[in-house]
């Protein structure tokens, strides 16, 4: 495939890209911290993804197979349009199956199959700062991190407990990098938060609108927050999905009717046709 | 306009009346045969050698070596320099003129620099940013005789499912030492690629090396 001759290969001119590419390393040496970037305007608005395509735009070559899901679905708007802008500025391959990508763009949701060692997976995130409804100075958001001065987050968490019983962060719950850096994991939910200690993939992510990108190294440590008494808990609706019978995966509620139908189905959707595949191939 | 005639040695701006400007001396060496996804190949070389402390990746060769550099070391500048980066280099003036034609990047003193390609600076006298900005710290483009995996120092940290083998031949005296110090400091420290041939291998800030 070829790309768009109008453009450069993946949008972005070459100077762009190598500073975001020199944002991206000292990003994976530092993991945790969050590396300014001089965030270029996109065609398409804040909130659309704009860090996370800038990321991707530095990263994506010829060879690669690129995957782009928005709440964990193939064919929501935002998706369908991001891997639309690459295949026509890059001629890259896109795809909607996760073993298959060799970089997955996400927006929300870490895919539910385990990810390889080859494959990068790119955060769009909105508010990068994890103390910034604590703390709205950067200044001295800045000066927590530098310190690793984090007990106001614990405050908080002590609060949501002294208030409801539990720990009532069930999206962009806070988490600690290679025992360091407190860092907030975009919001996907607190289901997926386990899926990145440890995991194999380069984590990449990009903040367009607030400037940022930060990374988790592969093989690295990533933490909860949580206490001794209420250690944390990945939260899930008690139910099956209705679709692939899958009781494990993340589920979305899906209204069917207006006199209170709904049903429960995976909001990963490559993983739910995967399994339904498999389960009408075994019928 | 003969006289502008490029050459190795020569100059390739001059001025009206062929007074030649100070500085401007050009160079021959080509870059990268295509700039945009050699440089690309370049990048993603360095991104995998910096998540996976250890692992010898291969970088895009060029055409043609400007003398004083490596494969590995020339591709690294290409890829991540230019005018926006202050440097230090020193690795003769062929190799410097090549630099300056291809990345534009202002030399400055070692110890201000973002990139140091400098076998006579030590690990501890670059920037390594400061607490809140510890992206500052330099990033050290390291000359060595030979990268081998399985063997040698052994290497723990993120980016490392337990630990990594990394023989390193031709390191600097004392480096290991200087990389403990180096480390101890983070999330303040340098980085260092090491360059060997068409090799790289990466040493984040964060990585522990011990002697194997």
């Amino acid at each position: 495939m070829t790309h768009d001759p109008g453009y450069n290969f993946a949008y972005l001119d070459e100077s762009t890209k190598r500073m975001i590419r020199r944002a991206i390393l000292k990003a994976v040496a530092i993991p945790g911290h969050q590396v300014p970037f001089g965030s270029r305007e996109m065609p398409l608005p804040y909130g659309w993804g704009t860090g996370g395509i800038q990321v991707t735009a530095a990263v994506l070559g010829p060879a690669d197979v690129l995957k782009v899901i928005d709440q964990g679905s193939d064919d929501t708007t935002n998706a369908v349009s991001i891997r639309a802008f690459f295949r026509r500025t890059a001629g890259i391959a896109t795809t909607e199956s996760t073993e298959a990508a060799t970089i997955i763009q996400t927006r929300h949701r870490i895919p539910e199959r385990k990810l390889r060692e080859d494959q990068i997976l790119v955060y769009q995130v909105p508010i990068p700062e994890p103390l910034g409804r604590l703390e709205p100075r950067i200044a001295e958001t800045r000066r927590m991190h530098a310190m690793a001065d984090y007990g106001l987050m614990h405050v908080k968490l002590y609060e949501d407990i002294a208030r409801h019983g539990h720990i009532a962060t069930s999206y962009s719950y806070p988490v600690m990098v290679n025992g360091r850096y407190l860092m907030s994991p975009s919001p996907i939910p607190a289901f997926d938060n386990p899926k990145m200690d440890q995991m194999p993939a380069l984590q990449l992510f990009g903040a367009g609108r607030e400037k940022r990108i930060y990374a988790v190294p592969p093989y690295t440590s990533v933490k909860s927050l949580d206490f001794d008494d209420h250690p944390f808990r990945p939260i899930r609706a008690p139910h099956v999905c209705e679709l692939c019978g899958s009781g494990d995966t993340y589920l979305d509620e899906v209204l069917t009717d207006d006199v209170g139908g709904r049903i429960f189905v995976c909001s990963d959707t490559d993983f739910c046709s995967e399994r339904q595949a498999m389960k009408e191939a075994a019928e | 306009m003969s006289t502008n005639a490029p050459g190795a040695s020569g100059t390739i701006f001059s001025g009206a009346s062929g007074t030649t400007f100070p500085g401007a001396s050009g160079t021959t060496f080509p870059g990268f045969a295509d700039p945009v996804l050699d440089a690309q190949a370049g990048f993603r070389a360095v991104l995998q050698a910096m998540s996976r402390p250890g692992q010898v990746q291969r970088v895009p060769l060029l055409p043609e070596l400007p003398p004083g550099l490596s494969a590995a070391a020339a591709a690294v500048l290409l890829t991540l320099v230019d005018a926006e980066t202050r440097i230090r280099l020193a690795a003769g003036p062929e190799a410097e003129a090549w630099v300056r034609f291809h990345c534009g990047a202002p030399q400055v003193a070692a110890g201000a620099a973002q990139f140091v390609l400098d076998p006579a600076a030590g690990l501890l006298a670059l920037d390594p940013g400061t607490e809140e900005e510890p992206e500052r710290g330099a990033t050290l483009i390291l000359d060595v005789t030979a990268l081998e995996e399985g063997a040698g120092w052994r290497l723990t940290g993120p980016g490392i499912r337990e630990s990594h083998r990394l023989k390193v031949t031709g390191a600097p005296a004392g480096f290991l030492a200087d990389w403990a110090t180096n480390r101890a400091r983070t999330p303040c420290g340098v980085d260092v690629i090491l360059c060997a041939g068409d090799a790289i291998a990466a040493l984040p800030r964060s990585v522990a090396i011990e002697e194997g």
